[in-house]
């Protein structure tokens, strides 16, 4: 191994990829034990899409009304579909509360109840007030306020650089190679634990409300890798992203007490969900706005609905939504005290993974057999918390508790173990992906992104069917081809944005794949996967999770994994 | 919707290649509904890959595409071109060393927000629960925690282009927001950090700061109760 190929090593107790939630939770707690962390990110940490988050963070702490942790996990349950690992789910919601209060601690500006209290509001999905939540901007605050911990407790930063490879060999994680986006060159980073904590993949979609950083690239890692992601065909698909844009606007609208309406100013809730009307859960409810535009109820027959906020007043807007309402403003030029918001479903979380188990330990198998030193957490990974299904404000509880379970089963291993040798010829893989680009043909990354994203729009949303599917298929067979000729414009050393997105189209390529071949072969709807041609829930052939690896350039599936069932919570038909 | 031809000048500088930054203009069409941002990634994705800008939630909320058009310091993802018409001149933040086009090196800026110490430091037990925040405790902080940290403020600010050291809207908002905490027991310590003339006393109450900030915080007034406050503990 020649070292000096890299402009620079580190070695590194614990390497967290990724500055959100999940994984700056995870540098705190293996900084406080006195060890190195380490924090990679491809956007300096307060830009990560974790800040995007805005309507509040789970937790029974039963300030505004009852409120329990055996409803916390009932409502998960039967949120997730029942696809969710239950065992999972149990340590989510044991843990819920304490990582509230220590947000608290840390001083998160929470909005407070009249007695000074953390206040809470009702999110969909769940049967109490439940969301903990600084107006409409809960995510921003958890995520300064951990990377100002981290700054506290000496975290290493290493911002922008982009990972291009993990080092692994015998089942054991060593480290990775990472692209300094700044100066340019590649470093190795010698590390005895990983963490993956690189978010979620909705970038493969054209409406989405995800950042543009959020490309999978974690996920793809591991696939690359030769390990197994899971359940990826499950994507959640947001009720009110705002029209054309995608950009989110957060279900705590609806918590306050917002309506959908349609072109009849009817609120066609009450077709789907006459319980829970608007606050269902998101796959329900984004079913019944797209039901609504397919048969033409859409605002003047257009592939929209309205959010309508008017009847909760001015002073409630903007007191308790104002990025809501400035977004709105600010995008389409809806003054949403005045006028009602067009809004359409957009690609918003990924259930799917990262295989990991409830130490968040990565995976390589049905079995559960564990890659020594790998971990993941946050929406990287799949453990699986949310199964078919996430319930809103969970995502933000399941970045940072498991991002501290994270930190604490880290630490633990760093303590016990020494450093294992790198693989042979470390830099290989990153310097072949680089070589390839800067020495690469005609092709452009910038068409190839367009025509993948606006065909997953079309055939991988809401509902999807097999015919659809196999076209899919065959559009990113095509364009996997054409990206073998892609050559970047820019041979430049620093902040090579053509570069970086070559990189990532790689990697949107890479696990498209594997949602479509997942989606393809799971013949029944449960949560966000719903099959026109397969409309019902079918647990006796289905009620499995998916593993999906590429051998030898093609998807394999599996779907021996079986879910985590308490006899308590046995799946029954869901309804709201 | 429509598109619409406009003309942008970026102010371009590729580091090994140019001696100094220098314009380029682009005569693109996009829809008349396009932000600065869809501009940038038009030019990107379809006439010079080579360019170079942050940009990443594309919401307002991730703070990575602040930039200089036309003279202002705005968010590229929230800013509609037809605020300025059909010409467009962005260029990268003043008073930041240029990286390459509209990257400016930030390593500086957050490296002022470490130095006030921006986290709770809390001297009491901690309560089993939550401590207790009355609404009105919590108003005195609530719109200072809304900064993105995008740096549209130190940029505007006269006072921080010609000095370094000086602390910068940016990080003594940071400090404002932590003093005036209720939960908070650093006052002391941070005070005594901001109370020296690369510190409050540097802010010269131009307001700029105010008007570039994307957020509408209104930083010059909290930065003048953080003097106060400088003031009523030093007596």
């Amino acid at each position: 191994m020649k070292i000096e190929e890299a402009r620079k090593y580190h070695k590194i107790d614990a390497v967290i990829v990724g500055a959100g939630l999940a994984g700056l939770r995870a540098a705190l707690e293996v900084a406080k034990s006195g060890l190195t962390a380490a924090v990679i990110t491809k956007v300096y940490p307060t830009r990560s899409h974790s800040g995007g988050a805005q309507g509040g963070i789970a937790a029974a702490l039963a300030n505004v009304s009852e409120d329990s942790l055996e409803s916390h996990m009932a409502d998960t349950v039967k949120g997730s579909d029942y696809l969710a690992d239950q065992d999972i789910i149990e340590r989510f919601v044991n843990e819920a509360l304490k990582t509230v209060y220590e947000f608290e601690h840390m001083g998160v500006p929470f909005s407070r109840t009249e007695d000074g209290r953390i206040n809470q509001r009702p999110f969909g999905g769940h049967s109490a007030p439940r969301a903990c939540f600084a107006q409409d901007i809960t995510g921003h605050v958890l995520l300064h306020t951990l990377y100002e911990q981290c700054l506290q407790h000496n975290v290493l930063f290493f911002n922008e650089f982009q990972v291009l490879s993990l080092l692994l060999k015998d089942d054991v994680a060593r480290g990775l190679v990472a692209w300094d986006i700044r100066a340019g060159g590649l470093h190795i980073f010698h590390a005895k634990a990983v963490l993956l904590a690189t978010g979620g993949y909705g970038r493969a979609w054209k409406v989405t409300s995800n950042a543009h950083a959020n490309t999978g690239d974690g996920v793809a890692l591991v696939l690359e890798a030769g390990l197994p992601l899971e359940d990826m065909e499950f994507v959640q698909f947001h009720p009110t992203g705002l029209y054309k844009h995608g950009i989110l606007l957060s279900e705590a609208a609806r918590g306050e007490g917002a309506y959908i309406v349609n072109d009849r100013n009817e609120r066609f809730m009450k077709t789907y969900a006459a319980a829970k009307m608007e606050l269902a859960p998101r796959d329900v409810v984004s079913r019944a706005e797209q039901t609504e535009i397919n048969e033409g109820r859409g605002i003047g027959g257009q592939d929209y609905v309205y959010l309508d906020l008017r009847h909760l007043g001015r002073d409630k807007i903007l007191s308790r939504l104002p990025q809501i309402y400035d977004l709105a403003l600010n995008y389409l030029k809806v003054d949403a005290i005045r006028e009602p918001v067009p809004i359409q479903p957009t690609a918003h979380y990924s259930m799917g993974g990262i295989p990991a188990n409830v130490r968040t330990e990565v995976i390589k198998d049905a079995a559960g057999s564990v890659v020594k030193g790998l971990y993941t957490a946050g929406e990287a990974s799949c453990l699986s918390l949310h199964g078919a299904n996430r319930l809103g404000t969970n995502s933000l509880q399941d970045a940072a508790t498991f991002g501290r379970i994270a930190g604490v089963h880290m630490t633990e291993f760093c303590k016990k173990n020494a450093f294992s040798d790198l693989p042979g010829k470390p830099l290989e893989t990153a310097q072949g992906k680089i070589d390839r680009l800067w020495g690469g043909g005609k092709e452009r990354h910038a068409p190839i992104r367009l025509t993948l994203q606006e065909n997953m729009t079309k055939t991988m949303g809401v509902f999807r069917n097999q015919d659809d599917m196999l076209k899919m298929l065959g559009v990113i067979k095509e364009l996997q081809e054409r990206y073998q000729k892609v050559g970047v414009d820019d041979k430049g050393q620093a902040f090579n944005l053509d570069l970086i997105e070559a990189l990532e189209l790689e990697n949107l390529l890479g696990f498209s794949e594997v949602i479509v071949e997942g989606a393809l072969a799971r013949k029944e709807s449960r949560g966000a996967h719903f099959r026109s041609d397969f409309p019902k829930r079918n647990d006796g052939d289905w009620l499995r999770h998916t593993l999906a690896w590429r051998r030898s350039g093609k998807i394999v599936l599996d779907f021996s994994k079986a879910v985590v069932i308490y006899p308590q919570y046995q799946p029954q038909e869901r309804k709201y | 919707m429509a598109m619409i031809d406009i003309h942008v000048k970026i102010l371009r500088y590729q580091p090994g290649k140019d001696d100094k930054p220098g314009w380029q203009d682009f005569a693109i069409s996009v829809e008349d509904e396009a932000t600065i941002l869809d501009v940038l990634n038009e030019i990107h994705w379809r006439h010079d890959g080579t360019l170079a800008y942050r940009r990443s939630c594309r919401s307002s909320i991730c703070g990575s595409c602040a930039m200089k058009v036309n003279g202002r310091n705005v968010l590229a993802c929230e800013t509609p071109i037809h605020r300025f018409g059909s010409k467009l001149k962005i260029e990268p933040l003043s008073g930041f060393e240029i990286i390459k086009d509209l990257v400016v090196d930030l390593e500086p800026f957050f490296a002022k927000l470490k130095r006030i110490k921006p986290y709770l430091i809390v001297d009491k037990p901690l309560p089993d629960k939550e401590f207790v925040q009355t609404q009105e405790q919590l108003e005195q902080i609530g719109e200072s925690t809304l900064c993105i940290l995008c740096a549209a403020c130190s940029a505007a600010c006269p006072s921080s282009w010609p000095n370094q050291e000086y602390l910068g809207p940016a990080a003594l908002l940071k400090a404002y927001r932590f003093v005036f905490d209720s939960r908070d027991d650093g006052a002391d310590q941070r005070l005594e950090i901001v109370n020296d003339k690369n510190g409050v006393w540097r802010c010269h109450t131009i307001f700029n700061c105010m008007e570039a900030c994307p957020k509408k915080i209104k930083i010059t007034e909290y930065l003048s109760r953080l003097k106060v406050k400088v003031v009523e503990n030093s007596l």
